[in-house]
């Protein structure tokens, strides 16, 4: 030990004070073997999970991608080419339709609660345990309440619509959240600037605090984006697992992640399937990519 | 004409913000109200600790599905907390500058993976290997708490290295002047002061694990028994609702539903224990 501390001592200029060279510290786990096997254990368990990581993206990559063919992505599903373009369709209008509804209630939540709730009242209090609840919630119990409310005590049957409303509220304190954070990082000075030129509260909102956190809430949207696109449990009751593009929102539709679970589960196009997981996991690639970029923006400032 | 635009626009935020509170109702009033007549039906005693599940005999026992739920999260437990927390504690404190950003968003990769992706991962390889080394049909409760402990990493990964970056540099400064090597320090010093930050993080695992539906169906084998070893198949609660809801009827759909508020009531004291956690974490800090 007293070798370490020496080391930080004499440690030459730049060098951060609790850190010892690595020979000084191979040297000191010599006299300590306990502490070098601790050592050792935290880097083969980060190896082990970084490693799992990149074999699971690896494995579906390499099984994948060579029966991405053609026939995977014509325009209609047939029990011969099991096209996998309708479903992309459907995930993409089962996205756009849950988000529009998601994203404003989420962000106009948000609002509520950083600009206009008092702290500590009890209203925010409830909102807060109900938006803890809800993110809790796994995505079987939100399709079979989807299933239950949406599809049969409104009469709306299995449809994209009732899958999409299923889906905000499982997006929604996701959204919420993120848009939260991103509200409350956007300086008072602003809002104070803001109403000392005479603006009133709502235009303030509108025109300074929520541009300069659209990095934030766009974050959580990307987030959200994820997560509808890789739900399975919350549709197979609600939107139903019809292999077609429908004729409107009123219309049963699988989507992406769903096509993927009908497959698989047959157990005859283990190929088909495979070949999915890559067209899913790209999109989650991308999903990822785009929202670690926001982030760096962000840190940036 | 202002003045009644900001009075509409606040009413509008705060309907908004209500949203969350009436989702919760809703949800609450519906699988309660369909799933609670069910269980009276079926007998609160027989349906809970009834060890038979036959629908085609109206014998509706979900006890061996709680049970596997509760042994596959367990399973989970054991394999993925140990490796999450010693990963978190290398991207804490040990991971170098340069290839921290990489790893970061590498553990968030591992968490936007959706389950069916995790689950055909699991079928196309975890089972297979399982029947090749252990014998028997692969699917079961070990290829269950394989993959469950793989999905649950970067839930667990994430909170405790925040945990443990909440813990104030000067206990690490104070245990290596007292002579503690660096691991000494982290494990004895830094960890136990992070206890409730790293205990919310298990507990979220937990409901993680036990909400898990699309992965557990596509790897557990889904027989309605009791658990009978760890090679050989179950059912967990998740599973019995996705494999029946198709083609349920009557009081077996109510049965399930039933199911599902039993889950339901996991979740909400997995949820409870979790806020009481982070409330004792806001206070030590």
């Amino acid at each position: 030990m007293q070798i370490e501390t020496a080391a930080a001592i004499e440690a030459p200029k730049g060098k951060k004070q609790n850190e010892s060279s690595f020979a000084d510290q191979m040297r000191s786990y010599l006299r300590h073997p306990g502490s070098g096997v601790l050592a050792l254990i935290t880097l083969l368990a980060s190896v082990l999970t970084f490693a799992l990581l990149v074999f699971l993206v690896g494995y579906i990559l390499v099984k994948g991608i060579p029966y991405l063919s053609a026939d995977l992505f014509s325009l209609n599903y047939t029990s011969e080419n099991l096209s996998l373009l309708p479903s992309l369709i459907n995930t993409f209008i089962l996205t756009v339709l849950s988000l529009v509804i998601a994203a404003p209630l989420g962000i106009f939540a948000a609002i509520y609660l950083v600009e206009y709730a008092r702290k500590g009242s009890k209203l925010v209090k409830v909102i807060r345990i109900t938006a803890e609840t809800l993110s809790g919630i796994p995505s079987i119990v939100y399709g079979l309440f989807g299933m239950l409310f949406f599809v049969t005590a409104l009469h709306w049957g299995l449809s994209l619509l009732s899958g999409a409303l299923t889906l905000v509220i499982m997006i929604l304190p996701l959204i919420m959240r993120t848009a939260e954070e991103a509200l409350k990082s956007v300086p008072d000075s602003y809002r104070e600037a803001s109403f000392g030129l005479g603006a009133g509260k709502l235009r303030t909102i509108f025109t300074i605090v929520l541009p300069s956190a659209v990095p934030g809430i766009l974050a959580g949207v990307i987030l959200a984006i994820g997560r509808v696109i890789g739900e399975t449990a919350a549709l197979i009751y609600t939107a139903g697992t019809v292999a077609e593009v429908p004729q409107n929102i009123m219309g049963s539709g699988r989507t992406l992640a769903l096509h993927m679970y009908v497959l698989s589960g047959e157990g005859l196009h283990m190929n088909q399937a495979s070949a999915t997981a890559v067209v899913i996991l790209a999109f989650v690639l991308v999903i990822n990519f785009l929202s670690g970029a926001i982030a760096k923006r962000i840190a940036k400032g | 004409m202002n003045h009644f635009k900001e009075k509409g626009m606040k009413i509008i935020f705060m309907a908004a913000a209500c949203t969350s509170v009436l989702a919760v109702f809703l949800i609450c009033a519906f699988l309660f109200a369909n799933g609670i007549p069910a269980m009276g039906k079926i007998g609160p005693l027989k349906f809970l600790l009834g060890t038979t599940w036959k629908p085609s005999n109206e014998i509706f026992g979900i006890f061996p599905m709680i049970v596997a739920s509760i042994y596959v999260t367990a399973g989970a437990i054991l394999l993925g907390v140990p490796i999450a927390l010693f990963t978190s504690v290398f991207m804490a404190r040990y991971c170098p500058k340069k290839i921290y950003r990489p790893l970061k968003s590498g553990i968030e990769l591992m968490a936007g993976v959706p389950s069916i992706v995790y689950g055909f991962f699991g079928l196309v390889l975890i089972v297979p290997l399982i029947r090749q080394i252990f014998g028997g049909t692969g699917t079961s409760m070990l290829a269950a708490c394989i993959l469950l402990g793989m999905m649950i990493l970067p839930t667990i990964i994430g909170v405790t290295e925040s945990a443990i970056r909440s813990v104030p540099e000067s206990y690490y400064e104070g245990s290596l002047a007292l002579g503690a090597t660096k691991e000494r320090s982290i494990f004895c010093v830094m960890l136990p002061a992070a206890k409730s930050g790293i205990l919310a993080a298990v507990v979220l695992g937990i409901g993680r694990a036990i909400g898990e539906t699309m992965a557990v169906v596509m790897v557990a084998g889904n027989q309605p028994r009791m658990p009978q070893g760890i090679l050989k198949g179950v059912r967990t609660m998740t599973a019995n609702i996705v494999t029946e809801m198709g083609y349920a009827t009557g009081l077996h759909r109510e049965a399930l539903i039933a199911t599902a508020v039993v889950l339901f009531v996991f979740i909400l004291i997995i949820n409870l224990s979790l806020s009481l956690l982070n409330r004792r974490a806001e206070h030590a800090n």
